[in-house]
């Protein structure tokens, strides 16, 4: 019983400490390992909440490939001057106060609204895992109501890879300062 | 303890808020690139915990399509920065202020 | 019906090349622009000549096509006035628009040779092919609102051709005088069109000449809107006292000349007359002063044309006056000869025109005909053809411009003795000029001189000399077309006609009429050859002797100077004096006195204007935005992120709401 627990606790703290850390560190690479960490603690807590497929594709996606992603780009226009300059921007005091103002209001929403569903579900549903899993579960699903959606995300996806292709292109001009 | 929707719902939202801490106040656009990921997958997380909550799929599904999302947003972020790094030869978000008035 | 029905096209695919060359045209190769726009009137020409087949097997042959309804606000609501853009092919205008596209065609190609070392190339081109359009919009508008649009459309091209080479004074000053004089003949046109709206209530020419069969119109109106439609054909058609644009605009290229001011453009004011001759018929003095005004034009060109010494201005005038012949014909009511007229002289004054562009080619610009002569030995071709030419127009059986004079002096004679008198002498005149021209040129000693002694003078390329042979064929026999029936023709194209135009028949004794002009022709052609050829000096001897009426005449009657004086120089200087003192002692008196109270007025509203209006009013509107901008401009700051910030904050807000609410 006590299992469950330990993990959720266990990825959730890995979690948030990592995303802590992406916030505050001052090198870029460092951020962005950070941000690894952080991803494949989510990835862990899906596991925990039983959606098996979505971690798998967390760790591909996430860490295999956008990460990957970054941290090339952060090879490509890492600066040296960029440790020493502030890493803040000027207004970082409204910044906090805005968010922790959000923060709060969703925590007040939070405590409200708790009564509204089950408290605990501790066994995660059959429903979700499935007969054959919840890769079968999440594939038929996927593929028999939105396959529509799914064929769109894909164009999507073409359309974001050319226009980057585009706008990363190297071109003639420059803008003057 | 047992573990419910609450608690994953209290450290989505704690992953957002700090995506929205490192959207507004850093200056490197390539950690508020970052910033934003981690304020996509405290929706991630959200939509997993409705999805164990209500024991459908939906929610699932719809969390691989924002990954997709995720994705695409990346790629054309990192695309306009190379390109912006090469015309001013800056990855901080407040020199980029061409538009101003 | 596949080419009746798709007529829209024929003026589409001239108006596709104009868009292209002008959005691209840079980009395009040399060739590029040749195929588009040589194409693109050869697919025009070959559509119409489809239209027209099929128009040939329609009950009344007539086909009106309503496009859209361009402007539907002159829509009453009881019936429409017509104002849309709609195409009619009948007839009258099957034979403008075979024209236009065909010669059109073969100028074009022409134009291929005869530009290729210029520059601006496809700017040239780009401007001929949206005459094209606008040129075949004139002549199958369904209205006369979609007319006018043609009209100044055509009168627009030939203002950007006049200057095409833009570089040179005289051609920019000639584009805006032919822009300007056209200006003034629109304003008639208009005028008229407007009044013809008020009359019929439609400016559609199906139902104007419905209103007209139906019941009488009224003729004071008629009458006056027909003069004014005439006053702004005497603009475009070069007739006087508008013409003096005419000689002016052949600064522009040759082509440009052949093409629009002599074959295409300048004979719309004849399609227009035609178009709504019943209006015309119905007012019969504005008839007669449109033979009046032809009649004294024509001859009075003709006169000019014979002094000339430039190529092209004899060219020019001789259009003027041939024109003239042209309106003598409506003017008389003989307005299929008219219009045949039209045709015949667009083949050979084509080719008049080609052939001088040929010449002025080898001989590297020279345009003066005191430095041309002998050039029948280097130019075989061009001599050739511009011999049939020659003999075309001056009315030498049984070439073209002989058929279809001899019916416009036939109407002439049944109009009036005196009417048919001046178009004889005319006709006299028309030969004589035309041999001087021709001999000048080709025969007799070479005046002339190359840039390098060893280079001669030579031919033209294929593209320019196969056109100037096609227009020449049809100057030979193009007046099969209208073979009259004493002669033991049919008149065919009268016959094709007649559901338009009604015929006009032959004068009794025709062949004596006949007989008399083509006498007068030979004449005038033996006098050139001895004036021109055997006696070179008895010219020079005649100006000698009157060179006032000499001078009057080369300057085109001094129309220029008489428009300077009165128009550009502010009502003439003579009157002046007088004038100044009426000026002093009445006007300036008044405009002191009132100029006194509008100064006492004046500074009252100043003092108003200072410090209640401007004061109170707008500077202080403008600190007040001012003073509210500051705080919001620094929202405004350029940076993203103070935009997320503003977005978490409105996120916050919304929270906020929904937890209160």
């Amino acid at each position: 019983m006590l299992a469950p627990v330990f993990f959720f606790c266990l990825f959730a703290g890995t979690a948030v400490l990592g995303a802590l850390l992406v916030i505050t560190l001052r090198n870029t690479m460092h951020c962005a390992l950070a941000l690894i960490v952080t991803l494949l603690a989510v990835a862990g807590l899906f596991v925990a909440a039983g959606a098996e497929f979505l971690a798998g594709a967390q760790v591909m996606l996430y860490v295999g490939g956008i990460m990957v992603l970054f941290l090339f780009v952060i090879m490509l226009v890492n600066l040296e001057r960029e440790q020493q300059v502030p890493q803040t921007a000027p207004q970082w005091v409204l910044g906090l106060l805005a968010v922790l103002t959000l923060g709060g209001l969703l925590g007040v929403m939070l405590l409200r609204g708790t009564g509204r569903w089950p408290a605990a579900v501790t066994a995660i549903p059959a429903a979700v895992t499935g007969p054959g899993g919840n890769s079968e579960r999440f594939s038929m699903e996927l593929f028999q109501h939105n396959l529509l959606a799914f064929e769109l995300v894909g164009l999507l996806l073409l359309i974001a890879m050319i226009g980057a292709v585009v706008l990363a292109k190297a071109r003639g001009t420059r803008i003057e300062e | 303890m047992t573990i419910g929707t609450t608690q994953y719902v209290l450290v989505g939202a704690l992953l957002a808020a700090i995506g929205c801490v490192g959207v507004l106040t850093r200056r490197n656009v390539l950690v508020i690139l970052m910033s934003i990921e981690l304020i996509l997958n405290a929706v991630n997380i959200n939509l997993v915990a409705f999805s164990r909550q209500w024991g459908q799929v939906h929610g699932q599904i719809f969390g691989l399509f924002i990954m997709a999302d995720a994705a695409a947003e990346v790629a054309v972020g990192l695309a306009l920065l190379i390109a912006l790094f090469r015309n001013k030869a800056t990855v901080h978000a407040d020199e980029m202020d061409l538009l101003k008035w | 019906m596949p080419f009746l029905d798709t007529l829209w096209l024929v003026p589409l695919f001239p108006a596709c090349g104009a868009f292209l060359i002008g959005m691209l045209g840079r980009r395009f190769s040399r060739r590029g622009v040749t195929t588009l726009c040589v194409g693109m009137p050869l697919a025009a020409f070959l559509w119409a000549l489809g239209a027209v087949r099929e128009l040939q097997h329609l009950p009344g042959r007539q086909f009106e096509q309503v496009l859209f309804a361009w402007l539907p606000s002159l829509t009453a609501a009881s019936h429409s006035m017509g104002a849309d853009v709609g195409l009619l092919l009948d007839p009258l205008s099957a034979v403008l628009v075979l024209l236009v596209t065909g010669v059109g065609l073969l100028i074009h190609l022409y134009s291929v040779g005869y530009m290729a070392r210029e520059g601006g190339y496809y700017r040239f081109f780009g401007c001929l092919n949206l005459f094209l359009f606008f040129m075949l919009t004139l002549v199958l508008a369904n209205n006369l609102l979609l007319l006018f649009v043609g009209w100044e459309g055509v009168g627009m091209c030939s203002y950007l051709l006049i200057g095409f080479w833009f570089k040179k004074h005289t051609a920019r000053t000639a584009a805006m005088k032919a822009f300007l004089l056209n200006r003034v003949g629109d304003a008639g046109f208009l005028l008229g069109v407007l009044l013809l709206l008020r009359v019929f209530g439609t400016v559609r020419f199906t139902a104007m000449t419905q209103a007209l069969t139906r019941h009488a119109a009224p003729v004071g109106l008629i009458t006056a809107a027909t003069l004014l439609l005439f006053w702004g054909v005497t603009g475009k058609s070069a007739q006087f006292p508008l013409f003096v644009w005419l000689p002016d605009a052949m600064e522009g290229p040759t082509p440009v000349s052949a093409l629009i001011h002599a074959a295409t453009m300048v004979t719309a004011g004849i399609y227009l007359l035609c178009r709504t001759h019943l209006l015309f018929q119905a007012a019969p003095h504005t008839m007669a002063v449109v033979a009046a005004v032809g009649a004294g034009t024509s001859l009075f060109a003709a006169a000019v044309a014979l002094v000339q010494t430039d190529i092209k201005r004899v060219l020019a005038f001789s259009t003027i006056s041939q024109l003239g012949t042209m309106f003598l014909a409506c003017g008389v009511g003989a307005f299929a000869a008219g219009l045949f007229h039209v045709v015949t002289h667009a083949f050979f004054k084509a080719v008049l025109f080609l052939g001088a562009g040929s010449v002025i080619h080898a001989l590297d610009g020279e345009q003066d005909l005191s430095r041309m002569g002998g050039l029948a030995r280097f130019l075989p071709i061009t001599t050739g053809c511009m011999g049939v030419a020659t003999l075309a127009i001056a009315g030498i059986p049984p070439l073209a411009g002989f058929v279809s004079k001899d019916q416009i002096l036939s109407a002439a004679w049944q109009a009036s003795p005196w009417l048919w008198a001046v178009s004889w002498i005319t006709a006299g005149l028309t030969a004589l000029y035309m041999f001087r021209l021709y001999l000048l040129t080709f025969h007799g000693p070479a005046r002339w001189a190359t840039r390098h002694p060893a280079q001669q003078p030579h031919e033209a390329p294929g593209s320019m000399t196969v056109p100037l042979l096609i227009l020449a064929g049809l100057s030979l026999v193009g007046g099969g077309l209208g073979w009259p029936a004493s002669l033991g023709g049919a008149n065919r194209l009268a016959g094709w006609l007649a559901p338009v135009l009604a015929r006009t028949p032959e004068a009794a004794g025709s062949m004596g009429l006949m007989a008399v002009a083509v006498l007068l022709a030979m004449a005038a052609a033996g006098l050139a050859w001895v004036v021109y050829i055997r006696h070179p000096q008895l010219p020079r001897r005649w100006a000698a002797r009157w060179p006032r009426f000499n001078y009057w005449l080369h300057e085109g009657g001094e129309l220029d100077a008489a428009y300077t004086a009165v128009f550009a120089r502010g009502l003439g200087k003579g009157g002046g004096a007088r004038l100044a003192r009426f000026d002093d002692a009445v006007v300036d008196r008044t405009v002191d006195l009132s100029g006194a109270v509008t100064r006492l007025a004046a500074q009252l509203a100043a003092w108003w204007d200072v410090w209640v209006v401007d004061g109170l009013w707008i500077n202080g509107l403008a600190k007040l935005s001012v003073l509210i901008a500051r705080p919001l401009l620094l929202l405004q700051s350029g940076r993203l992120q103070t935009y997320a910030l503003l977005m978490v904050f409105g996120l916050g807000t919304f929270l906020l709401f929904y937890l209160l609410r």
